[in-house]
């Protein structure tokens, strides 16, 4: 179980009570306000008594988050929220553990250890803030910046191939991967939902913008004229339509998606389904590769499938250990192997 | 008589043989790394431990895992002290050396006495072996080589095959008989009894009847060969040593060390949370912890080193005992998660054992010379209480010092052990877990029922993390506890509130209660001791992993009437609270280090004393002779 067992007599919480008293320090318009907003709405929901909440994080805007929240909070250093929080987690699988990250402390200085706590598919609930810059520091490009990006250390543009953090989840085969945006509340709601209730690891990429040192990166994803046409919803057994009246789809030409119009002979038949609960990795890979401009981002949950989870597995083979041998007995232990005595 | 009939069948009219009785004896045993040298060295320790002898080892082994058969780089050794007394090291000199092949006589023949025993494998010096070696011409051939040791050459290879012939074994599994055949000799020489290798042969062969009977074999041939040939006139008794009453057995430095460890949780009422990465020559204690399960211990194998960190740091927030351990290297990229520890003041141990540095080092060789890194390894003021093992029975004693302070002062606390007592062993006087003293816990209980309001720096009820006992100690709040919700990290802390607080008066303020709280760890800690005169010319401090070497030194000294004492330290930050005013009592201080002077540095900054060192960075331990020929060279060269 991902959480304690939801007790009927548990006092009724709201929001408000998911609020710390420290005075929240991001820069008016931050994409951040907006996820801390839309999280304390959905804690209260999800029955786990407010004790046993924690949060951790590395370092970064994104990673003041625990400090802003009224339940056990961890404060880490830069990269390692994956690490503390699988110490965490191994100890005491009884605890709903939350990570909250940033595209320059996840896939940069952290990327060893987020891979790992992917594929070992602990129990944690994963938020990536993308905002494809380092604001903390003031600006430099991240590891999500687009190529060209200038920044104060790219001053004529960055050369470096950006890193797709739902590539990197879905190659290290993550049992739970989404995306939404930060000033999609309605949508970011759900997908918060849902990771909570995944059962291993659940990663979530949220595009947040950074008004400050990269503002309208996701302009094309929030802007309500242009929308429609460069995001797709992605709902399970669906077929990937989008467009302002839901005209235009993904349709499969071998292993490349092709936008297509329906109409004209193509119907939404001709479409590929999603299918969130594939075994095989593959679709949800090749949806992560869909980018501006050719493709429409997807947006929602591309892969949810369930594998043994490591810190209940770790629990439960200590616990049969025990089972089969009993408790340990330490004296035993220590007159074990040959002894001799000394009169 | 030919050799040859005889090993199978125990030989009726034995030529005629002496048995004289030896105090002590040092025997190495070195070959190629495939030679299967750690396991006869180790079945020789243990049943001589059995027999009652005061035991003390020295595995050597190199950094590859196998060098290309017959180099000097593939040689292993495995030497071991054995005595009718107490004895505190492996020994300086070997009486009794087993080589291999070329190479591990070319290696090691400079340890054996002038007159010492001698055995080789002279199957193993071809033309191709004495090359690989570096030897032009063959040494066993040269009359003046054979006169400087008692010299056997016996063909080890060819006498092997002959014990397992018949068994269908490759050449290849009879040749790796032959350790066998060489421990066998030598339990011979040394009057061992061979039946607890020959249980073990059984039981560790038990699903291969060829390969067990063949190493059987292989054992008692090469017994036989001793007490039938008349290479060998002599051999030799080494009674059993006045060790104090008691049950005992032998423990390595890291098995002391693990078992400390879930000792120490289970004395403090808690399960072990174990996370490392592996890393040698402390990869042992996570061996050893994870066959554990039925302790309650989870072990972690973390992707790198700052994850095995990190995850600790988690897991004291979390409530656990938790610890990590590596060595220096591990350490290093450790360092900034330490720093977190300190910064959100929680229990956890962090247990280096201490190989050759820098970088890379000499994985496998044991130094010192990690002390400083355990004291200034971090960035900013940074303190941490550091302990340090004086022996691998003492890992077990200090691995709960650790989590005692680490738990009573609610910090990161550092272990220090090294290569040389990691490995080493030496017969353990078995604890009872009654005579063990509990460590108290109090965790702040939390409200009863849901209360909405607390939140951490509220002041009316809320809960305080960084609100201070009479230790300085915050309280330690488990996640889970209702109406104790707070947050912790590594900016710089309010004190009593923990919230983030960046004022200038207050960071001061928490850097100096920082220093405070482990420089308070002195009052509950031993007072040091000294052994030897209470004041006189010469003091000899030592820590950690030299105490044996030391020790031996310096009571030789005081047994040839000199006026010397010794002082050894595990409490290494804070050091006890006497130490300043021992160190003034002697003319002279001595501190002997496996490193450049790193004690030295603190002793003669923090004591303001014109202490001198002696340092030793070979990856070797230092020799009993080395020190005492360096405290006469002291005492000399001071105004009488």
């Amino acid at each position: 179980m991902s959480t304690s067992s939801p007790a009927s007599n548990l006092p009724i919480l709201t929001a408000k009570d998911f609020a710390s008293d420290q005075e929240i320090r991001w820069c008016p318009r931050c994409g951040d306000y907006s996820i801390l907003a839309q999280m304390k709405k959905v804690l209260p929901t999800l029955g786990v008594p407010r004790e046993n909440f924690v949060f951790v994080s590395g370092i970064g805007c994104s990673s003041r988050f625990p400090y802003y929240v009224n339940t056990y909070g961890f404060h880490g250093i830069h990269g390692r929220a994956p690490a503390i929080a699988s110490g965490v987690k191994t100890a005491r699988p009884d605890l709903q553990v939350w990570v909250i990250t940033g595209d320059g402390d996840a896939l940069s200085i952290g990327g060893n250890h987020l891979m790992h706590m992917l594929r070992r598919n602990l129990d944690l609930k994963v938020i990536l803030f993308n905002n494809r810059i380092y604001g903390l520091t003031k600006g430099q490009y991240s590891p999500t910046s687009l190529v060209g990006h200038r920044t104060k250390s790219t001053p004529v543009g960055s050369v470096d191939n950006p890193l797709s953090p739902l590539c990197y989840a879905i190659g290290s085969e993550a049992t739970f991967v989404a995306r939404a945006v930060d000033v999609d509340i309605k949508h970011l709601t759900t997908v918060l939902e849902r990771a909570a209730h995944h059962q291993g690891t659940a990663f979530v990429e949220v595009y947040q913008d950074c008004n400050v040192f990269n503002n309208g990166a996701w302009d094309y994803a929030t802007d309500k004229a242009k929308k429609a046409d460069n995001v797709v919803y992605l709902e399970h057994g669906k077929p990937l339509v989008f467009g302002k009246d839901l005209k235009k789809g993904i349709r499969l030409n071998g292993m490349h998606p092709e936008v297509v119009e329906l109409g004209k002979g193509i119907t939404e038949d001709d479409l590929l389904f999603h299918d969130e609960k594939s075994p095989e990795p593959s679709l949800a890979f090749l949806l992560s590769r869909m980018r501006q401009p050719d493709y429409p981002e997807p947006l929602g949950v591309f892969r949810d499938v369930a594998a043994p989870i490591y810190d209940k597995v770790v629990n439960e083979q200590v616990a049969s250990v025990i089972a089969k041998n009993g408790p340990g007995d330490l004296d035993a232990l220590f007159n074990s192997g040959d002894t001799w005595v000394v009169e | 008589m030919s050799s040859m009939g005889v090993l199978n069948t125990e030989p009726t009219q034995p030529p005629e043989k002496k048995l004289e009785q030896l105090d002590e004896v040092v025997i190495r045993f070195c070959g190629d790394s495939g030679d299967g040298m750690q396991l006869v060295g180790t079945q020789f320790t243990n049943v001589s431990a059995s027999f009652g002898n005061d035991v003390s080892t020295l595995p050597d082994f190199p950094a590859e895992i196998r060098a290309p058969a017959g180099t000097l780089a593939g040689v292993s050794g495995f030497q071991l002290n054995f005595s009718s007394r107490d004895i505190f090291t492996p020994g300086d000199q070997v009486d009794t050396l087993v080589a291999m092949n070329p190479a591990a006589l070319k290696t090691n023949l400079g340890d054996l006495k002038r007159g010492g025993t001698l055995i080789v494998n002279e199957d193993e010096f071809d033309k191709g072996n004495l090359m690989k070696a570096g030897y032009d011409g063959n040494p066993l051939l040269d009359p003046e080589f054979a006169a400087r040791f008692r010299l056997h050459k016996v063909a080890m290879t060819r006498l092997t095959r002959d014990a397992v012939s018949g068994l269908g074994l490759s050449q290849k599994d009879a040749d790796r008989c032959k350790n066998f055949f060489a421990l066998g000799l030598v339990y011979w020489l040394y009057d061992r009894d061979r039946t607890p290798t020959e249980q073990w042969i059984n039981d560790k062969f038990k699903k291969n009847p060829a390969i067990q009977e063949a190493n059987l074999r292989a054992l008692r041939g090469g017994f036989n060969y001793g007490f039938s040939t008349e290479s060998f006139t002599t051999h030799y008794q080494v009674p059993p040593a006045r060790l104090a009453p008691g049950k005992y057995r032998k423990i390595t430095g890291n098995e002391a060390t693990a078992y400390g460890l879930v000792t120490g949780a289970k004395l403090a009422g808690k399960r072990l949370f174990y996370s490392g990465y592996p890393i040698t020559p402390a990869s042992d204690i996570l061996h050893e912890l994870a066959m554990m399960k039925s302790f309650g211990v989870r072990t972690f194998q973390a992707e790198d080193e700052i994850a095995a960190m990190s995850a600790t740091v988690g897991a004291a927030f979390a409530g656990e005992v938790a610890v990590t351990a590596s060595s220096g290297p591990g350490i290093c990229l450790k360092g900034e998660a330490m720093g977190l520890g300190v910064m959100t003041e929680l229990p956890m141990v962090i247990v280096d054992v201490q190989r050759g540095g820098p970088s890379t080092g000499l994985p496998t060789k044991t130094e010192q010379s990690d002390l400083l890194l355990a004291f200034f390894g971090r960035n900013g003021d940074c303190p941490m209480p550091i302990v340090a093992a004086a022996g691998p029975g003492d890992c077990f004693y200090m691995a709960q010092e650790a989590i005692r302070i680490a738990i009573e002062f609610m910090t990161p606390v550092l272990l220090l052990t090294d290569g040389y007592i990691a490995n080493g062993a030496e017969p353990w006087l078995i604890p009872r877990m009654a005579d063990l003293k509990p460590i108290k816990i109090e965790h702040p209980a939390g409200k009863t029922g849901h209360s909405p309001d607390s939140v951490n720096g509220d002041g009316e009820n809320g809960f305080m993390p960084y609100a201070r006992n009479e230790k300085l100690a915050r309280p330690w709040a488990l996640p889970g506890t209702p109406g104790l919700e707070h947050r912790v990290g590594g900016l710089e802390k309010a004190d009593g509130t923990g919230n983030v607080e960046y004022s200038p008066k207050n960071h001061h303020h928490m850097v100096m209660t920082r220093i405070k709280k482990v420089a308070g760890v002195a009052d509950y800690i031993p007072l040091q001791e000294v052994e030897g005169p209470a004041t006189g010319k010469l003091l000899v401090m030592s820590w950690g992993g030299t105490c044996g070497a030391v020790r031996t030194a310096v009571r030789a000294a005081i047994d040839a009437g000199k006026s010397v004492a010794h002082t050894h330290l595990r409490y290494m930050n804070p050091f006890p609270r006497n130490l300043g005013e021992i160190v003034k009592r002697y003319d002279t201080v001595l501190i002997p280090e496996l490193n450049s002077g790193q004690l030295l540095l603190l002793i003669r900054a923090k004591y303001l004393v014109d202490a001198i060192g002696f340092n030793k960075v070979q990856g070797k331990p230092f020799l009993v002779n080395e020190l005492v020929a360096k405290i006469d060279e002291v005492l000399e060269s001071q105004p009488s």
